[in-house]
C-alpha cells in the first residue's frame, strides 16, 4: 500500500461563518445535509397529510386555501415524491451520515476534496430553493399547491414536455423542477466523486478493503451508483429542457392535439424519456436503501455483541444489488409499449436482485442468532428495518413478473411497495443512524424513553398506513388519483382510505416526538462523557464526541482487525476495537 | 528518469514564494510540500471522466434511438471546418504531451512554451466550433430544424462546455508567476489536466464521427 | 435502573416486538388467504394465467415472509441480553450457500413460470378473424372507433381533429371508408369472440385498464399498440385510466360491455342509427 499522509496537528478554521456556514469540514457538511433533509422531510410529510385528507374528504375546505382541486392534489403529490426521494432519501443517508462518518471510519482526516464537498452541499441547497420556488410561481394549480407541476416525480413526456396547454404548473413550475434536479444531479456527482476517491485513497494504515465497516462499503457502492446514474439524469433533463424551450423534439411525437390545439413537434419518443429517466431512477432507489442496509448491519452487530454474519457475503451482496440495479430499469416499463421481449430480460434480472437481498436478510437474522441483544432505540429501528425491508422487498417480486404486473402496474400495490421500501425502511435506517451516532456527533444522548415511544408508534403506524395499500392495489385502485368519486369500483375502498389516513395522521404526529427529542437533545440531552458509550468497535468510537477538526488530533490510527470483533473468546471485553493492537488473542480471519 | 531532484526543486520553487499557503486541512510537511497523497487527483479525474462518459453515452443512445424512429431525420450539410477543428484538437493533444514530458525533464521553459501552444490550439478549436455553428445558421439550420441538427448543436455544445472547463484548467495550471498550489503538486496538476484533455480529444473524435456518419 | 431491571425491561420490549411481528405476519397472511380484498373475477384466459401465477408468487413470498418475520421475532426474544457472552461466529458458509441456492431456485423458477402467460398475451398477434376496435385516449375521455360494416378503418389525420365539433379522432369525411366508422365514448364487444384493440393517444400518455380483463396497456402518442383478448363472460366492466395524464386523470373512465352476439349486433346497429 502506498504511503499514508498524516499531517501534523494544524489549526481548525476560526470564526462563525468559516466554522459553521461555509465550512469544508466533512462533519459540519454532514450535519448541514442532515438538517436540509430534516427540513425537507417535514415539508414532505405535510404534503402527504394534505393529500391523504383530500382523498377521504375531497370537498372539505382547507383553512386559508379553500377547497383543494384535483390539479392541486397532483401538484402536492409531485412535490411530495420529488422532495422525499431527492432531498430526503438521497441526502440524509448518504450525504448526511456518509459525509460525517466515512472519513472517520477509515481513519482519514477529511474527505479527499473538502472544498468540492462544501460546493456540493451549497449546490444541493440551491437546488432545494429552486424546487421550493416552484410553489411560488404563477401558472400553476394555485391554492395550497401554488405553481408546482402536476406530472409526478417521474415527469413522463409528453405531459411534462408540451407546456401549460397540457395542464397547470407545467410551465414555469415544471421548468424550475427540471433546473432543480439538474443542480441536484451536479451536486450529487461531485459528492460521489469525493466519496469514492476518499474510500479508495485515504484509508489509514491497516484499513484494508475487507476491514472496512459495512457502512463504508454501502456509502462507497452507493456513490458509484450515483456517479453513473445522475450523469444520465442530467442528460435527460437537458433534453427535456430543450424540448420545452428550444423547439426540439426528442420526446414529443408529431401530430399531437391537446384540447383542440395542434402541437408543432416532430417525431420524438415518449418512451425515450422513460428509458433515460428509469436508467437513473432505478439505481436511485438503491442509492436510497443501500446506506440504510449498511447502517443496519453496523447497528445489529453492535447491539447483538456479535460479528456480522457472513461479512464477505454482505460485501458481495452490496455489489450484486448495485450491479443488477443498473440493469433492471425496464421493469418500470412493462406496459409502456416497450418490446415485450426485452420485458423478459428485465424481468429475470429483476427477480435475481431478490437473491442478494435475501442473503442480506438471512445474514441479519444470522447476526442476531446467538447474540446478546440489547434493545436500544437504535437497535429497535435497525430491527424494524429488517422487517420492513422483507415486506417491501417481497412485494417487488410480484411486480417483477410482467404478467403479474399487468393488473398491478400503476395501482396502489406499487405505491405500497415503494413506500415500504423507501418511505419506511430507508427512513428507519436514518432513524437508527441518528439514535446511534447522535452521542458521537453532539456529545449528548437522545432521550431513550422518548425514542422508544417514537419507535413503537412509528413501526405500528407505517404498517398500518402502507400495508393496506397493497390490498386496495389488488382490488385495482389506480395510483395518482386525486379522489375516488368518479371511478365507481373505488367506492368500496373508501373505508380503507379512511383507515390509512387516520394512521398517517397519528404516525405523522409522532414524528414531532423525534423532532422534539432531536432539538432538545442538542442542548439539553444527557451528556455522553464516555467516548464509546455503546462499546462499539469501529474507529469513530475511538475519538472524542464531537471529534476534533482533523478527527484524530494528528494521531492517526493503525488498524489491526476487522470491524465487528465482538465477543472474541478470551478477550477481556466483549468488544475489540479495530485499532487495538494484536495481543495474541484468537486472531480474526480478516 | 533524470531530473527527479530538479523536479522536486521545481515544486518547492512553485510552492514557496514566501507566502503561507492556504490550508485545506491536510497540512504540510516542514519543507512546505502538501501532505495529501497525490493519487487522489488521479482517482478523482478518472471518476470525473467516468461520469462525463456516462453523460455522453446517455445522449448518444438518445441519438441512436431517435434516429431509428420516424422518418423525419434529414441530413444536413456537414460544415467542413469541423475537420480542421478536429485536426487542431488532435495536435493539441500532441503538444500537451510535449509540455508534460518537458516538465518531467525539468525543462520549465519548454513546458511553458508547449503549454501555451496547447492553450492556443484549444481556443482555436472552440473558435472553429463557433464558426461551424455560424455556417449552419447561415444555411438556415438551427437547433429545432430537425432532430439531426438538434443533436449536432447539443453534442457540440456539451463537448464545447466541457472543453472550456479543460481550457480553464490549462490557464490556471500554466499561469505565471506560479502561485503556491494548495495541495496538488505542479506535476500532478499538469498530468491530471493532460488526462482530461486527452479524454476530451478522444471524445471529440467519437462525436464528430457519430455526427458525420449519422447526419 | 439496575442492570437486571434494565434487562427485564428489555425482555418485555423483545417480547412485545416479537408479538407485534407475529400479529403483522398472521393478519397479513389472513387477509391474503381469505381474499378480503382481491381481484374481481377475471373474464379472460390471460386472467386465468395471471391469477395462477399471482397465487404461486403469493405462496412463495408468503413462506419467505412468514419465516423471515417470525425468525426475526424469535431471535429477538431467544437471544436477548442475559449478561453472557455472545457466540463468536463470522458466519457459516454452508448455510450461506444453502439459502442462497434455495432462494435463487425459487425466485428464478417463479420468474420463468411467469413467462408463459406473458408470451401468450404479447408474443403472438391477434388471429385474422379478430374483431378490431380502435381505442384513442385523450384528456380526459376514451374514444372507441368501430370500422363499420365495410370492415375498414377510414383515414384519420391529426389536423382534422375537432373536439368542439365532435370529431375526436380526426376522421377524414372525404374518405369513403370513413363514412361508416363509429366513434363512441363506450365500448361493447361480443362474448367469446377474439377482440384486437388498436391503442393510440392524442395528446399525452394514458393507459387502458379493465380489472376483469386482467391487463392494462399504455396508450402512447406516436405509437400504435395492439393487444388482443377474448372475454368469456357477459357483463358491464369499468374502464379506468392507469397513467397520469393531467388534472382529469382520476375521472377518465368509461365502460366495457360484453354482450351476447345478437345483442351486440343490435347494439352496433342502434349506435350506427344514432350517429
Amino acid at each position: 500500500m502506498a504511503a499514508h499522509a498524516h499531517p501534523v496537528v494544524h489549526e481548525a478554521p476560526k470564526g462563525f461563518i468559516r466554522k459553521y456556514i461555509f465550512s469544508t469540514d466533512h462533519k459540519i457538511i454532514g450535519i448541514q445535509y442532515y438538517l436540509l433533509a430534516l427540513f425537507s422531510v417535514f415539508i414532505g410529510i405535510i404534503l402527504s397529510l394534505l393529500m391523504r385528507l383530500h382523498l377521504i374528504a375531497p370537498n372539505v375546505e382547507l383553512p386559508f386555501f379553500g377547497q383543494m382541486t384535483p390539479e392541486q392534489y397532483l401538484a402536492l403529490m409531485t412535490m411530495h415524491g420529488t422532495i422525499m426521494v431527492f432531498f430526503v432519501l438521497t441526502t440524509a443517508p448518504q450525504s448526511g451520515f456518509g459525509n460525517y462518518f466515512l472519513p472517520i471510519q477509515i481513519g482519514a482526516p477529511d474527505m479527499a476534496f473538502p472544498r468540492l464537498n462544501m460546493l456540493s452541499f451549497w449546490v444541493t441547497f440551491a437546488a432545494l430553493i429552486v424546487m421550493l420556488a416552484a410553489f411560488f410561481v404563477a401558472g400553476g394549480p394555485g391554492g395550497v399547491a401554488g405553481g408546482a407541476p402536476i406530472s409526478g416525480w417521474t415527469a413522463y413526456t409528453p405531459l411534462s414536455a408540451i407546456g401549460p396547454i397540457a395542464g397547470p404548473g407545467l410551465g414555469m413550475g415544471q421548468t424550475l423542477w427540471i433546473l432543480s434536479l439538474a443542480l441536484f444531479a451536479g451536486a450529487s456527482l461531485m459528492g460521489a466523486l469525493n466519496f469514492i476517491t476518499t474510500t479508495l485513497d485515504l484509508r489509514t494504515k491497516g484499513m484494508s478493503l475487507m476491514r472496512m465497516p459495512l457502512t463504508v462499503w454501502a456509502w462507497f457502492v452507493t456513490a458509484i451508483l450515483a456517479l453513473l446514474g445522475f450523469a444520465v439524469l442530467l442528460g435527460a433533463g437537458i433534453l427535456l429542457l430543450l424540448d420545452r424551450t428550444a423547439g426540439t423534439s426528442f420526446f414529443v411525437p408529431a401530430g399531437l392535439v391537446v384540447s383542440d390545439t395542434q402541437i408543432p413537434h416532430k417525431g420524438g419518443s415518449p418512451l425515450l424519456w422513460q428509458h433515460l429517466f428509469w436508467f437513473f431512477g432505478h439505481p436511485e432507489v438503491y442509492i436510497a436503501i443501500l446506506p440504510g442496509m449498511g447502517v443496519t448491519s453496523h447497528v445489529l452487530s453492535t447491539f447483538a455483541r456479535k460479528p456480522i454474519f457472513g461479512y464477505r457475503a454482505m460485501v458481495y451482496a452490496i455489489f450484486a444489488i448495485a450491479l443488477l440495479g443498473l440493469s433492471v430499469w425496464g421493469h418500470h416499463m412493462f406496459v409502456s409499449g416497450m418490446s415485450p421481449y426485452s420485458a423478459l430480460a428485465f424481468s429475470l434480472l429483476t427477480m435475481s436482485i431478490g437473491v442478494p437481498s435475501a442473503i442480506k436478510t438471512f445474514n441479519w437474522i444470522g447476526t442476531l442468532w446467538g447474540g446478546q441483544i440489547r434493545l436500544t432505540t437504535a437497535m429497535l429501528f435497525a430491527i424494524g428495518f429488517v422487517s420492513l425491508f422483507v415486506t417491501g422487498g417481497l412485494s417487488g417480486l410480484f411486480l417483477a413478473q410482467p404478467a403479474v404486473d399487468l393488473p398491478l402496474h400503476d395501482t396502489y400495490f406499487v405505491v405500497g411497495h415503494f413506500h415500504m421500501i423507501m418511505g419506511v425502511a430507508a427512513i428507519f435506517g436514518i432513524f437508527a443512524a441518528t439514535y446511534f451516532w447522535f452521542p458521537k456527533m453532539f456529545g449528548r444522548f437522545l432521550n431513550e424513553r422518548i425514542g422508544k415511544i417514537h419507535f413503537w408508534i412509528t413501526f405500528i403506524g407505517v404498517y398500518a398506513i402502507f400495508m393496506p395499500m397493497h390490498f386496495i392495489g389488488l382490488s385495482g385502485h389506480p395510483r395518482r388519483y386525486a379522489d375516488t368519486t368518479a371511478v365507481q369500483f373505488l367506492a368500496q375502498l373508501d373505508p380503507v382510505h379512511t383507515f390509512m389516513t387516520v394512521a398517517a395522521v397519528i404516525t405523522g404526529a409522532a414524528q414531532l416526538l423525534f423532532l422534539f427529542n432531536f432539538f432538545w437533545g442538542l442542548w439539553k440531552g444527557e451528556k455522553a462523557p464516555d467516548i464509546n458509550p455503546w462499546k462499539a468497535t469501529s474507529l469513530e468510537w475511538t475519538v472524542p464526541s464531537p471529534p476534533p477538526h482533523d478527527n484524530f488530533q494528528g494521531r492517526f490510527p493503525t488498524v489491526y482487525r476487522g470491524p465487528y470483533e465482538y465477543s472474541v473468546p478470551g478477550a477481556a471485553e466483549d468488544y475489540t476495537p479495530q485499532n487495538a493492537p494484536d495481543t495474541g488473542q484468537t486472531a480474526s480471519r480478516q | 528518469m533524470a531530473g527527479k531532484a530538479a523536479t522536486e526543486e521545481l515544486e518547492l520553487i512553485e510552492l514557496g514564494g514566501g507566502r503561507g499557503p492556504r490550508d485545506a486541512g491536510f497540512g504540510r510537511d516542514d519543507a512546505g510540500a502538501p501532505l495529501v497523497p497525490q493519487r487522489i487527483y488521479f482517482t478523482g479525474i478518472w471518476l470525473a471522466l467516468a461520469a462525463i462518459l456516462m453523460f455522453f453515452m446517455g445522449l448518444t443512445s438518445s441519438f441512436v434511438v431517435r434516429k431509428g424512429l420516424s422518418g423525419d431525420w434529414v441530413a444536413f450539410s456537414f460544415p467542413r471546418i469541423l475537420w480542421l477543428n478536429t485536426t487542431i484538437l488532435l495536435l493539441s493533444s500532441v503538444t500537451i504531451e510535449r509540455a508534460r514530458r518537458a516538465l518531467l525533464r525539468d525543462e520549465v521553459a519548454g513546458f511553458h512554451r508547449w503549454w501555451r501552444i496547447t492553450t492556443a490550439l484549444g481556443l482555436g478549436f472552440l473558435a472553429g466550433q463557433v464558426v461551424a455553428w455560424q455556417e449552419l445558421a447561415a444555411a438556415g439550420v438551427y437547433i429545432a430544424s430537425n432532430p439531426s441538427s438538434s443533436f449536432f448543436y447539443l453534442l457540440t455544445a456539451a463537448h464545447g462546455i466541457h472543453l472550456l472547463g479543460g481550457l480553464t484548467a490549462l490557464l490556471w495550471v500554466g499561469r505565471r508567476p506560479a502561485v503556491a498550489y494548495v495541495r496538488a503538486t505542479p506535476l500532478t496538476a499538469v498530468t491530471v489536466s493532460s488526462i482530461y484533455w486527452h479524454f476530451m480529444d478522444g471524445l471529440w473524435v467519437f462525436l464528430v464521427l457519430l455526427l458525420f456518419l449519422g447526419r | 435502573m439496575t442492570t437486571r431491571q434494565s434487562r427485564l425491561a428489555s425482555g418485555w420490549a423483545a417480547a412485545a416486538l416479537a408479538f407485534l411481528l407475529i400479529i403483522i405476519t398472521f393478519s397479513t397472511i389472513y387477509i391474503f388467504v381469505k381474499r378480503i380484498w382481491w381481484f374481481p373475477e377475471s373474464i379472460t384466459a390471460l386472467g386465468a394465467d395471471v391469477d395462477a401465477q399471482f397465487v404461486r408468487t403469493l405462496v412463495i413470498t408468503g413462506i419467505v415472509f412468514f419465516l423471515a418475520q417470525l425468525g426475526l421475532g424469535f431471535a429477538i426474544v431467544r437471544y436477548r441480553d442475559r449478561g453472557r457472552r455472545a457466540v463468536y461466529s463470522h458466519g457459516n458458509n454452508k448455510l450461506e450457500i444453502l439459502w442462497t441456492t434455495a432462494t435463487a431456485i425459487m425466485f428464478l423458477g417463479l420468474g420463468i413460470a411467469a413467462e408463459r402467460g406473458w408470451a401468450r398475451f404479447h408474443f403472438q398477434g391477434a388471429s385474422p378473424g379478430a374483431l378490431q376496435i380502435e381505442v384513442v385516449g385523450q384528456q380526459f375521455q376514451w374514444n372507441f372507433r368501430y370500422p363499420g360494416p365495410d370492415g375498414v378503418f377510414g383515414r384519420t389525420d391529426p389536423s382534422l381533429i375537432n373536439d368542439a365539433a365532435g370529431n375526436f379522432v380526426g376522421l377524414d369525411s372525404t374518405d369513403p371508408a370513413a363514412q361508416d366508422d363509429l366513434v363512441l365514448p363506450i365500448i361493447a364487444i361480443p362474448v367469446n369472440r377474439e377482440v384486437e384493440l388498436i391503442l393510440r393517444a392524442k395528446d399525452v400518455t394514458h393507459s387502458f385498464f379493465v380489472r376483469e380483463l386482467r391487463f392494462k396497456q399504455d396508450t402512447v402518442p406516436g405509437l400504435t399498440i395492439r393487444v388482443h383478448f377474448t372475454a368469456n363472460k357477459v357483463g358491464k366492466y369499468e374502464i379506468a385510466c392507469a397513467e397520469l395524464c393531467g388534472l382529469g386523470h382520476h375521472r377518465m373512465r368509461s365502460d366495457l360491455f360484453v354482450l351476447p352476439p345478437d345483442e351486440y349486433q343490435n347494439w352496433l346497429r342502434q349506435q350506427a342509427e344514432t350517429e
